[in-house]
């Protein structure tokens, strides 16, 4: 019998219970993995140095909006074992795809009318809303995020996601096309089938969110494999599922590792689909499993090296705190974040004085603090990957001009660090860092600040500072990024787009966009006098 | 200096001189491969070479990159405006339309299929297809999306850069046209590898794109073999796009070149084994006609019910006894010979393994001729689902006829396969119809009818057959990346 993880929230912002068991869900049915061995889920990281826990910081939450407030993350410094939970292999994942293929065939896909599949989505927010509290602070235990974070961020935008979808479930429509009266010629988009999804641990709900939402949505069924560091959210919505009247099959979670459950997901013969968010080493693993095996369709949420822009005419107290939000949050844990941060010489001097107050200012240290804005790295193998970088900004010649430190003298924090005299061929300047490092580069001639931020092989984000209309969508059409903020930084909503350009990924998430990754496009012709 | 082909044709159906030179076509020039080697182009029809053209390798690909990447950032892409680009591909139709005949007869003579069919049929549907695609290059839009007031957001729907574009040798000048018109509609600049099979209608086509007026380096033509052209293009960290028609096969070798390089998005369209159901209540005659016609969307799976089965081989045996099959250029050809010594080996060795696995042979089986890759009009009965001239792609003029009962079983049995290109049902009861189309794993499913196309309608394939949609206005997305521009109108930190 899978554990049943049961706990007493008795804090000063949320006091509660939650007792629900952490199998495996397969078929509807919470079950142990078939080797029956557990996954330890860690609060945050003293007893496996590699598994640390996360933690929002206090950061004004009601003045952002929900795409930004989830990745201020900190890591709490606790560091126990919360639970067990059930582990998969391969074994559970040929299981958990035979739930769904009979699910698709039977009780959900083109069986299952779009309005009763956006009714059961519909169900499951209004249950998630009665449970934001709960899953608020599961959330926060499992990731190590502020509960007032969670409650006000994650939990909000993971409801409002599946609201959108359930919105479109019912709207789904392919298209007639006209070409001669003897032909009567339309297209069905229909679902593909069983699709697999991985996700990443930085935001654990909201991924889930994001990505089976739009998969139930459009009529498939889904194999999912939530990060091992922290299951909990994505098990627990299980059971909301479950009582929403998802019926078994609909949606299977196999908790897991990358190399068992990850490698068998984007290497199964059965499942047509794929869509992960990670690490771009990890993305073309998964991609070249899918061409080895059935050719599945991938989709790829990877990593970025994102430039922010900031023009002589930028709202310079503005643009400060966007920037520096935009490195800085999550401890530069982030895809999004604008690591290369480019000034217009004239604003230079000001801008770099009031960039260093502002990060000199950056309060590190526990997380738990009402006052922290940065907390550790997620782990020491990133603490060191990081350490590593500014060591090598060094060696190649760059200048330390803040931080470049290590924080105090315990855990994995790292000083809010800004580098100056770089050159486009350093590692810091070409390679994604996920750590608080920024550099600041100094730039005149409008005309080549484009080539510049676009000399990466990276192309998730970027985001341009002027008040001039006509340079501002000038650049921001130029920059080759999926997302372009301009006067602000990481901001996002359920109905745009977000994916990236070139080694940043495959495809868009959410929006309408997101439909097209689980559609199979089917034409019909049907021949209405045509004689041969 | 490349070689210049010229070749007067003299043949009951076209009679006119081509002279052309056939080297790699890199920043609108025509130009020796930098290894100066060259690749021998055969007639399939009797095995001879006609001419010899300029081979690419790795290196001739970078050279089209740099041209291409020029290209994209000065005079193409989002430098030219849709509608400059919708005129450049209209003329250019209307080069193709002046040159039919002689296109239609480089094609027959280049690929071995008749030459009624290339001048009623690859040609225009090329040129249909640049015209189609023309129309949409001033029409490429984004969207507003509504948020808040505080916040204006919209999407760019923008060319990607450089794309590559591998295309085979089943149909040369519309596959060549399928890759290329959705591309350079959308803004984006080409890096093409044609077959080495069947260059000649691609190279003759950078003839009349350059007459047309496009600028240098937005299309360029790398003539040469998959192992060095093809795996360049996949692999090359400067393309961020690939498409490929071909074998499923090779489609894997592209999608891992891509994944180990830079991630460049894919299209595949790949092999099929689609079956063709013919419904107890389908019209036979018009059934029998559409059943014989069918390349990669072969109804190669011909699954007929019980009722019907035994009129329906009858009729269909003599109809395909009937198959004229022979000179390509003579004008009541169906069949011509099969692209290459390659692939004739490769069919009969199917062939040989329905034999031995036990199928039946009923009608063919055999060469035809003495010279040439021509293969007999060949369908095999008693097969079980097992046998690999059920499972495979044969690519061939070979098909299994298999008996039916059930109602209920037969999409499960049509579904019965790694691929999902396409399927056609014939009955003429509206329910049976429409509910079996819907329920076959299939990109293309036709009615009543095989094979019909439209450059508006999308073309794709489920399961292995394939990654994406070419055609219609869903050939856009291959072609565009999606950029939300997010303007900040007063939400302050």
């Amino acid at each position: 019998m899978p554990t049943v993880f049961t706990h007493e929230f008795n804090t000063t912002v949320y006091k509660g219970k939650v007792s629900f068991n952490t199998g495996l869900f397969i078929d509807g049915q919470f079950v142990d993995g078939s080797d029956g061995t557990t996954i330890d889920v860690l609060n945050p990281g003293m007893s496996r140095p590699d598994i640390v826990v996360i933690q929002h910081s206090h950061l004004n939450p009601s003045s952002l909006t929900w795409s930004i407030l989830i990745v201020f993350i900190l890591r709490s410094a606790d560091g126990k074992v919360i639970t067990s939970v059930s582990e998969g292999t391969q074994k559970d994942v040929d299981l958990a795809v035979d739930a769904a293929e009979k699910a698709f065939e039977t009780t959900w896909g083109l069986n299952c009318p779009g309005s009763k599949r956006g009714r059961l989505l519909s169900k499951l927010v209004s249950l998630m809303e009665e449970h934001a509290d709960e899953l608020a602070a599961l959330e926060a235990l499992d990731s190590g995020k502020a509960f007032n974070a969670t409650r006000s961020g994650d939990v909000p935008a993971a409801i409002a996601s599946i609201r959108y979808f359930a919105g479109w479930a019912d709207k789904i429509s392919g298209r007639v096309i006209e070409t001669a009266e003897e032909k009567f010629t339309y297209t069905r988009h229909e679902p593909i089938g069983v699709v697999g999804q991985i996700i990443p641990w930085n935001a654990p709900l909201v991924m889930f969110a994001w990505k089976i939402a739009p998969a139930l949505a459009t009529g498939n069924t889904v194999v999912l494999k939530p990060s091992e560091l922290t299951p909990l959210t994505a098990i627990r919505v299980c059971h909301l599922a479950k009582e929403a009247g998802f019926p078994p099959g609909v949606l299977n979670v196999v908790t897991g590792y990358g190399n068992t459950v990850g490698n068998a997901i984007s290497s199964h013969m059965r499942i047509h689909k794929v869509a992960f968010t990670g690490s771009s080493l990890v993305g073309r693993k998964v991609m070249e499993a899918a061409a080895k095996s059935n050719l599945k369709n991938v989709t790829l949420e990877l990593g970025g090296k994102s430039p922010n822009i900031i023009f002589n005419d930028a709202d310079l107290e503005q643009t400060v705190h966007w920037a520096m939000l935009g490195i800085f949050s999550n401890q530069g844990q982030s895809c999004i974040a604008g690591s290369r941060i480019f000034v217009q010489e004239g604003i230079y001097d000001e801008f770099l004085k009031r960039f260093t107050e502002k990060s000199r200012s950056i309060k590190v240290g526990d997380p738990f603090a009402p006052d922290t804005f940065q907390g550790p790295q997620i782990s020491k193998t990133q603490y060191d990957r990081i350490m590593g970088y500014i060591e090598s900004g060094k060696k190649e010649g760059a200048r330390i001009h803040l931080g470049g430190e290590r924080h105090g003298s315990e855990g994995y924090f790292i000083q809010p660090t800004i580098f100056l005299d770089t050159n486009p061929d350093m590692r810091i300047v070409k390679e994604e860092i996920f750590g608080p490092v920024g550099v600041v580069i100094k730039f005149r001639d409008e005309e080549d600040i484009v080539r510049q931020a676009n000399d990466t092989v990276y192309g998730l984000a970027a985001a341009v500072f002027t008040k001039d209309v006509n340079r501002a969508i000038t650049t921001a059409h130029k920059l080759k990024a999926g997302k372009v903020w301009v006067n602000c930084y990481g901001i996002g909503d359920p109905s745009v787009p977000f994916g990236g350009y070139k080694q940043s990924g495959i495809g868009r998430e959410m929006g309408e966009y997101a439909l097209i990754n689980y559609t199979e496009v089917k034409a019909v012709y049907v021949n209405l006098g045509l004689n041969m």
